[in-house]
């Protein structure tokens, strides 16, 4: 049986890469200058945290593997990303709540991760939090600032609620290699919740919507949603294009 | 990890070479200001085999600036004699503001650019202005011009400027 450590790495790896990948899209295009740079500065973060993982994971993999390889060189299937990070940018609300909603996950999963026994993992973990807990408040704050604001920015924050919180039980449902690394998840549900509710509520998002939803689950073992393909397609494309290009 | 410094000598001028070296996106600070520069043993000097290992820290993990400054460090010890020189990039402990030393911050501010606070852990209004020294400034963004720094402006002076953040 394959290193349950890889698959956990990977899964960490490819979520904070694909969720980078999403939010690159909006460089040159966010609503003003300053918001355009920051969600850039934070793809930069989950670009770099990628980095560290794919790094980690290629050694552990052994071979020809590289931290390239893994992001350039593998298939869907083969990607273990929430289904949350692969979600469409749709607009700047949706974006907004995508990245809210992830890194308050990544919060939690990380302070956790900082004491594995794992030393790589756990200094990788300890090195991202730090930068995590300012897309936390960055992003928290747009959603009070957007679901508090206009009548139509509200609406907004409501529709984007409801796309995007049937993607939230994934995070919190163990895969098989999370369990065999001593990673379950769900101990991190309730901290993340009173987290999310406690900013949601200040955002005047009403949660009656989203209680007892379908929870979308799979992209943790490779099943994912037909989005992924599109984004692969465009990441991947100098690799699949010109093999072995370098610059 | 035991390291054996049996060329101090040698490793000192080393250290004093990497004041030398500059970080691309802020030039102002020494690779030594900015505390990224965790070890340096040299394993063998110039005039036997010529080998060096630097372990080196980044700042954000995202940060572009880190392979340039490998190359950087690389290259400048090549042209002393080190023919094999190894980088290694340490995770753990992770950088923080406070390895930045009292010189940088001192460059950092005639620079133009508000050095890391201890009371501003968090980026906020009444952080010194760097041009005129007024508190009375407002935060723009906190994130600015670099994943290291937050972008304020001043309402004394009207300057917009970045600021260090803490980390």
């Amino acid at each position: 049986m394959r290193n349950p450590v890889i698959d956990y790495t990977l899964y960490l790896a490819d979520s904070a890469l694909i969720l980078g990948q999403r939010n690159g899209d909006w460089c040159g295009h966010g609503p003003i200058l300053e918001q355009d740079i920051a969600i850039t500065n934070i793809t930069l973060d989950l670009v770099g945290q990628a980095r560290s993982f794919y790094q980690y994971a290629a050694t552990l993999i052994g071979g020809d593997t590289t931290e390239d390889s893994l992001a350039y060189l593998r298939v869907e299937r083969e990607f273990k990303n929430c289904l949350l990070a692969e979600r469409p940018n749709g607009d700047w609300g949706q974006t907004i709540l995508r990245q809210f909603l992830f890194s308050s996950f990544q919060r939690e999963l990380y302070t956790v991760l900082t004491n594995h026994t794992d030393q790589i993992l756990a200094a990788i973990a300890e090195k991202s939090l730090k930068e995590v807990n300012y897309h936390c408040r960055w992003s928290g704050e747009w959603v009070v600032r957007l679901g508090d604001g206009t009548e139509e920015s509200h609406l907004k924050m409501k529709t984007a609620l409801e796309n995007l919180w049937p993607y939230t039980g994934e995070l919190f449902k163990a895969a098989d290699y999370e369990i065999a690394v001593g990673m379950d998840p769900s101990s991190l549900h309730t901290p993340w919740f009173n987290q999310v509710e406690k900013v949601l509520h200040e955002a005047t998002l009403s949660f009656s919507s989203t209680e007892h939803v379908f929870m979308h689950t799979g992209g943790k073992q490779g099943a994912h949603s037909e989005q992924l393909g599109f984004l692969l397609t465009e990441l991947q494309y100098m690799q699949r294009a010109y093999p072995g290009s370098n610059w | 990890m035991t390291t054996t410094h049996l060329f101090e000598a040698e490793e000192k001028a080393c250290w004093a070479l990497m004041d030398e070296l500059h970080d691309p996106e802020i030039p102002v600070l020494s690779l030594l200001d900015l505390g990224i520069v965790r070890a340096i043993e040299v394993l063998s000097p110039p005039n036997q085999d010529g080998k060096i290992k630097v372990t080196i820290t980044a700042t954000y993990t995202g940060c572009p600036a880190m392979d340039w400054i490998a190359n950087a460090i690389r290259i400048e010890l090549q042209t002393k004699g080190y023919r094999t020189v190894e980088i290694k990039t340490s995770i753990r402990p992770a950088w923080t503001t406070d390895w930045m030393s009292e010189k940088g911050k001192e460059k950092l501010k005639a620079y133009g650019i508000a050095p890391p606070e201890k009371r501003f852990q968090i980026p906020g209004d009444g952080i010194g202005c760097p041009q005129c020294g007024s508190n009375d400034t407002k935060l723009v963004s906190e994130f600015g011009s670099t994943a290291c720094k937050a972008l304020l402006q001043c309402n004394q002076c009207g300057e917009p400027f970045d600021y260090f953040k803490c980390h």
